[in-house]
């Protein structure tokens, strides 16, 4: 993919759909992100294999030539499932081609590459400078209690800002920050500084906390170095369990997209005390961007 | 990383890898008693080591949907020893091979294997094929016309119950109607019980009851180099054809040291070395299995299977295994590679064949893929010998003859070299123009040296160009001719 950008800037808006029921969001939003961000929007489908094995027979027997009869046979069966998946594929990223360009954007790049999701944004890594997912995915769209199956691996594997979204596309009319000064949120809180996204979006400073007077000292600093930057922020203290608290302030507040660091902890805390992160993907409404 | 898993190679395929795995655990059980029959050993030591073998390669492998086991072409190198030395010295052996297998890993032996040519890989399969049904003529000889019989009727259940029926394991079918049978006419034929004892319990740990020392070490090193070598490339291959058949990659130094790991431990648990088996990963394969669940559930049922079951797996006629044997080898055996017999160049054929008639011969498949790919090396030199051909002109004004060398020079192609000069004719001078030759060794100097030294002898002062450029192939570093720029210089000429 190098050949796409030769500096090797981390410029491209990066919106990857799936044919579920967000993409259309994804879309959105992308072009959205992309007109903001003043970054070429390229749309990615990943065409992902399906572990499912069409071919099952149970005879146990294997009689002459039984290794190239069963190549054969499961290469026949792939090919025409393959061939399927680009061809649907192909027709979604077209009409998000149209999309795009309706809305303004010129040159939409369109990509579509054999593997998982995964696989496909680590090769693009290099030079995505946001990335826009879906929620959930083909696989869980029905049901409204799980996240994607590769939500969290790919969060955790591909080092870029994630917009998740999980709604349709609605301009954004306030953005908050998640922030408890570690240094996870400190990034966040530098990317609310700089990035374009901002410059017409009032941030919500918001912080949960049990000791009220710690975190007014450490909002207060945070929305010094904010109002430094020209950006409009409002602060809030909140008590309560974190997930919990956030969402109702989403709520109250009109918030549309939210700011936050996300799997800080490795897997091995998580399994024992639960993610946060997951809990607030769950919980909230609204678009989360999520940094690593 | 060992022990790293990916989620999706556990509950990627649960349904088809359950099913797959509980079909090869029922195709399990008679090779495993068939192999230990082999080595000579009470069945319950290859049951164990497949247990033992499969599991731990379902966590430690580098091929997930690859099936492992006491295996044939394990088996029938450990038979001297268990004849010699007995057991115990069988589990030394096995640790010892496992610990040679990890060392092979970490040194990232695997990638010897592209030096295993297309061919020698056909012809290892077709050895194995015919190893594995030369093992079973024991129970084909001298025998009541009742057991041709039954392993008649066991062949003709295996190919023809599933025209009838694709749900139900025809293997198991085979084995359930003809323990039936011989046990309703009360036959007087082997069984499974006459060939030793079965487990009839869990496996427990033990250390091997030898005497740690020198001497034991060179008793079964021996043994334990040829089944680390034969593990690990019939490993290697099944892995490749794995690979092909699910259109997915495996990290080969992984299950390298995955094997080592797993025969470790089958020779703590009581069980013999093994290593992946073709015809079974074929039928797991073939059955749906895709991740490590599958070798996993095929490891546990058979143990399952067979602790529960030992009397029952008793009176299972011999004749029901064989069958099940030959089944196997003939689902091993590579018949593309006789139908295309005609079709592919002699020197490919006879490698195939010789890898085959090595082994068949000596019932070592190292020997056999060694054999094999020493033919290969030597077809290869002997063809690109060809590439060298050696022009001469004359300039009557001079008096001297121009000799220009094109293509290869080494050691299979040195003595062309040398008859290509003509040493007899009188001249004044000779020119070597080698700016268009390569000279890979020390024996195409040599030759040359040799040249010039005989034109002189003759009289004839020789003037040597180009030699720089040409010998810059013999350079055994070839860091340096990675380079497409440096490749184009070596192959296009200067």
């Amino acid at each position: 993919m190098a050949t796409d950008n030769d500096k090797n800037e981390r410029i491209w808006t990066i919106a990857c759909v799936d044919g579920s029921r967000y993409s259309t969001s994804v879309r959105d939003h992308a072009i959205w992100l992309s007109q903001v961000l003043n970054a070429p929007f390229k749309a990615l489908h990943a065409i992902e294999h399906n572990p499912n094995v069409a071919v099952s027979d149970l005879t146990g027997a294997i009689g002459l030539g039984a290794q190239e009869h069963l190549l054969s046979e499961l290469t026949e069966l792939e090919q025409q499932r393959n061939k399927l998946e680009i061809q649907k594929g192909r027709q979604m990223l077209e009409t998000v081609k149209v999309h795009a360009e309706q809305a303004g954007i010129e040159h939409p790049t369109l990509v579509q590459r054999h593997g998982s999701l995964i696989e496909s944004l680590i090769d693009l890594e290099n030079d995505a400078r946001v990335i826009v997912v879906g929620i959930r995915g083909e696989v869980h769209e029905d049901n409204n209690q799980h996240l994607g199956a590769h939500l969290e691996s790919l969060v955790r594997s591909v080092n870029r800002p994630f917009l998740v979204v999980n709604r349709e596309f609605t301009p954004p009319k306030a953005a908050m920050l998640a922030y408890d000064g570690s240094s996870c949120c400190l990034k966040g809180l530098e990317m609310v500084k700089n990035s374009p996204l901002f410059d017409h979006l009032p941030v919500h400073l918001v912080n949960v906390s049990g000791d009220l007077d710690k975190a007014q000292v450490l909002v207060a600093q945070a929305k010094q170095v904010l109002e430094g930057a020209g950006r409009t922020v409002h602060t809030a203290v909140l008590q309560g369990l974190p997930h919990e608290a956030l969402c109702q302030y989403q709520k109250e507040n009109e918030i549309d997209l939210t700011v936050m660091g996300a799997f800080s902890h490795n897997r091995l805390r998580e399994l024992v005390f639960g993610s946060f992160t997951i809990r607030m993907l769950l919980n909230t409404e609204k678009p989360l961007l999520l940094l690593r | 990383m060992i022990l790293s898993q990916k989620k999706s190679d556990w509950v990627g395929n649960i349904r088809g890898d359950v099913l797959a795995g509980l079909v090869v655990a029922l195709a399990l059980i008679p090779e495993a008693i068939a192999f230990s029959i082999i080595a000579g050993v009470d069945p319950k030591v290859g049951l164990y080591a497949s247990f033992c073998i499969a599991v731990v390669i379902a966590f430690v492998g580098g091929r997930p949907g690859m099936i492992s086991a006491a295996t044939g072409a394990m088996a029938l190198l450990m038979v001297t020893l268990v004849k010699e030395h007995g057991l115990q010295y069988l589990l030394v052996a096995t640790l010892l091979t496992g610990v040679i297998q990890i060392v092979a890993g970490y040194l990232k032996l695997g990638e010897l294997m592209r030096f295993v040519s297309r061919s020698v890989v056909t012809g290892f399969v077709n050895a194995l094929a015919i190893l594995i049904f030369m093992a079973q003529l024991p129970e084909l000889i001298n025998v009541t016309w009742h057991a041709y019989a039954m392993t008649a009727a066991g062949l003709a259940i295996i190919y023809l119950f599933p025209l009838l029926n694709k749900t139900i394991p025809s293997p198991l079918v085979c084995i359930l109607l003809l323990t039936g049978v011989s046990m309703v006419l009360g036959l007087d034929i082997h069984t499974v019980g006459d060939m030793g004892e079965l487990p009839d319990t869990l496996p427990v740990f033990l250390w091997p009851d030898v005497p740690l020392n020198l001497e034991t070490l060179m008793i079964v090193l021996p043994y334990s180099l040829p089944l680390a070598v034969v593990g690990l490339l019939e490993s290697l291959m099944t892995a490749t054809i794995v690979d092909e058949l699910t259109d997915t990659q495996s990290d080969k130094n992984r299950e390298c040291k995955g094997q080592g790991i797993a025969n470790i431990g089958a020779g703590l648990l009581g069980g013999m070395a093994g290593c992946a088996m073709i015809g079974q990963s074929v039928i797991n394969v073939k059955s749906g299995g895709r991740g490590r669940l599958s070798t996993f559930i095929a490891g546990s049922v058979l143990l399952i299977l067979v602790v529960f079951l030992s009397d029952w797996v008793a009176r299972i006629p011999m004749a029901a295994l064989v069958a099940v044997m030959i089944m196997v080898s003939i689902g091993t055996f590579s018949w593309a590679s006789i139908r295309d017999l005609k079709k592919y160049p002699l020197s490919t054929n006879l490698v195939m064949f010789t890898t085959v008639v090595v082994v068949v011969w000596t019932h070592n498949l190292a020997l056999g893929v060694f054999a094999g790919v020493l033919l290969a090396a030597l077809f290869f030199a002997n063809k690109i010998g060809h590439f060298m051909y050696v022009e001469s002109s004359l300039d009557e004004q001079d008096d001297q003859r121009i000799y220009q060398v094109h293509g290869q020079v080494f050691f299979s192609s040195s003595n062309k070299f040398t008859a290509a000069f003509d040493f007899k004719e009188a001249l004044s001078s000779v020119r070597i123009d080698l700016s268009r030759a390569h000279f890979w060794d020390i024996t195409a100097v040599e030759a040359l040296d040799k040249v010039v030294l005989k034109f002189r002898r003759e009289g004839t002062d020789v003037q040597v160009t180009g030699l720089n450029q040409a010998s810059e192939t013999i350079i055994d570093r070839f860091g340096k001719h990675d380079k497409p720029e440096e490749i184009e210089k070596v192959l296009g000429g200067h």
